[in-house]
């Protein structure tokens, strides 16, 4: 009797020992599988730094481009990211965020309400080129923008409005209660309270949100090429209504030509794209850290 | 007096605030108009069965053929190319981050795959083009200058952590009960992981992969760099084949006449591409409703 029991107990041993390495190779596996993704990433570092780094010159930032590899830049390119970033803000912020505190502070729960938030979510999953040929339909032909900066602008705005609105109802709805009804207490309006009190609690978030979403409309390209961005401009930008280029365009463009200096001048443009996103997150991650709230 | 004049204030400033938020539902139906409208038009003059049914596309050509079947099939190749890196490995990164990592692993591994996520697509182009291709090149002497395998391993790993960090949210919210229920029955944790937690995650990982292949077929600009630009009804990875945004962008870069029916294409086009997309995205919203419904 006891013989079988113990020999049961053997068995059920040596299973359980196969069973337990069975899992040490899944967690092996799926820890492979994250550094595997994270290898990748350093591998692409690494390869665009080793291309670009010997065309990382100032001239890049003060000459326009051009058909020879040493003489061209990115400050068409440059000028049109910027500004396109800077209008694109002016119209994206106070409509995101405008929209986010109507849905969490003032919206009835009906079904306008219920359909504007399925729309917002179906949006975020809409590809970016679609984006495009709205743009170019709405802007460039409909209102008759033409190729211009304005019209790229309100692409983006229409581009990034989801990721401001989502991130700002979130933001909003970590503000607790009680900040709400003590204003309301005090004899604020909803308005002066969501002004006042709510926003200004979760303006950190509401930035870090914003923040993200303008190195998404900075580093976006299928879309500004639908409307008819252009590749090569050689003069400055003179207004909201003048065509205009952008730093991923630029780079695509320079990584599509066959010679050799262009592609490593892509790679130089590459290089200058990620230091400008960089430096932004790290402006998101300083005031997550440094504003950032907890209840 | 100042009280008027404040809730007249209040119900401007909601007004104003409720056409933002309307702004998302205009955005719909502009994109929907657009496509729409342009769409009509190339129909007066294409059959809509020629478009669907036909595999040759030529309309930039002199013998214009207008069946988009090789686009769809070169975003379909690409697209599954990369499904087949993004979603093993997106899926097993989320086990390890939800079940094995550590708090402090979590947050060192974590940044790495925001900035995967983060990084622009133009940037994924350039390296699947210059670093990728080349190194196929040296493995299979056949492979093309512009390929679709390139792009579609890029694009997995482009993709990785969105399947990552969707489905770590689905295996996270598994409630502890139904962990610790396992492990009482003496489940080592790996047969927690695989047996108890994936099944009871299945419809939030279901929409984490319905979102990640919605992603890839919309994908533009690493197929526009490096997939090339030649149409064609091929299952070979290594051959140059063009999916449909990538046929979008060359029509952009090229001067188009307006109201030609090339300006036209890249509507019909891209209404095909929205609707693809958008099955896809109600499809992945229904997944996780009906998680949602289940456990919170």
């Amino acid at each position: 009797m006891s013989a079988i029991s113990s020999l049961r107990d053997l068995t059920y041993e040596r299973q359980l020992t196969i069973r337990q390495r069975k899992g040490r190779v899944l967690e092996v596996i799926a820890f492979f599988s994250i550094l595997l993704g994270i290898a990748i990433l350093l591998t692409l570092l690494i390869d665009v730094f080793l291309d670009g780094l010997p065309w990382l010159h100032p001239r890049l930032f003060t000459e326009f481009p051009s058909r020879f590899p040493e003489k061209a830049g990115l400050r068409s390119a440059l000028q049109g990211s910027i500004w396109l970033m800077v209008f694109t803000a002016l119209m994206a912020i106070p409509i995101g965020v405008g929209a986010g505190i109507y849905l969490e502070e003032f919206a009835p729960k009906n079904r306008l309400t219920e359909f504007i938030e399925i729309n917002i979510a179906n949006l975020a999953g809409v590809p970016s080129i679609i984006y495009g040929l709205l743009g170019l339909g709405l802007f460039v032909r409909g209102l008759g923008l033409g190729r211009s900066l304005l019209a790229g602008a309100l692409t983006m705005t229409l581009l990034v409005l989801p990721i401001i609105i989502v991130t700002t109802r979130e933001a909003i709805r970590a503000v607790p209660r009680s900040i709400r009804l003590a204003a309301l207490a005090l004899g604020a309006n909803e308005w002066e309270t969501a002004r006042d009190h709510v926003l200004a609690y979760s303006m950190p978030a509401i930035l870090t949100g914003v923040i993200l979403a303008m190195s998404r409309a900075i580093g976006e390209t299928a879309p500004l090429i639908t409307i008819g961005a252009l590749t090569y401009i050689a003069f400055d930008l003179r207004g909201p209504l003048d065509i205009f280029t952008v730093l991923p365009i630029q780079i695509f463009n320079w990584v599509s030509l066959p010679q050799k200096d262009f592609q490593n001048l892509a790679a130089a443009g590459i290089i200058v794209l990620l230091a400008l996103l960089l430096s932004m997150n790290a402006i998101a991650i300083w005031l997550r850290n440094r504003l950032f709230i907890r209840w | 007096m100042i009280r008027n004049r404040k809730v007249l204030e209040k119900k401007i400033v909601v007004a104003v605030i409720f056409f933002f938020a309307l702004i998302s539902v205009f955005t719909t139906f502009g994109i929907i108009g657009v496509l729409i409208q342009e769409t009509i038009l190339f129909f007066q003059q294409v059959s809509i069965i020629e478009f669907l049914t036909g595999t040759r596309w030529t309309p930039l050509f002199a013998t214009k053929k207008f069946g988009v079947l090789p686009l769809v099939n070169g975003t379909v190749l690409v697209a599954s190319g990369a499904m087949f890196i993004a979603l093993p490995l997106g899926l097993l990164a989320a086990i390890y981050m939800s079940e094995y990592a550590s708090p402090k692993a979590r947050t060192v591994l974590k940044p790495f795959l925001e900035v995967l996520a983060g990084i622009p697509t133009v940037v994924y182009g350039y390296f699947a083009l210059l670093f990728v291709t080349p190194i196929l090149k040296s493995i299979f002497p056949q492979t093309q200058s512009f390929n679709g395998l390139s792009a579609s391993i890029v694009m997995g790993f482009m993709i990785l952590p969105t399947v990552a960090s969707i489905s770590e949210d689905a295996l996270s919210a598994v409630p502890r009960s139904l962990r610790e229920a396992a492990y009482a029955l003496g489940a080592t944790k790996a047969e927690v992981a695989t047996q108890v937690v994936i099944p009871a995650a299945l419809s939030g990982i279901a929409a984490a992969f319905i979102l990640a292949i919605s992603r890839a077929i919309g994908e533009t600009m690493i197929v526009a760099i490096a997939a090339g630009q030649q149409p064609k009804m091929t299952l070979n990875p290594l051959e140059s084949i063009e999916t449909m945004t990538a046929y979008i962008v060359q029509v952009s870069l090229g001067d188009t006449p307006h109201q030609s029916i090339a300006y036209q294409t890249i509507f019909a086009v891209g209404m095909l591409l929205f609707v693809m997309t958008l099955v896809m995205n109600i499809i992945s919203y229904f997944f996780t409703k009906r998680f949602r419904e289940v456990y919170e």
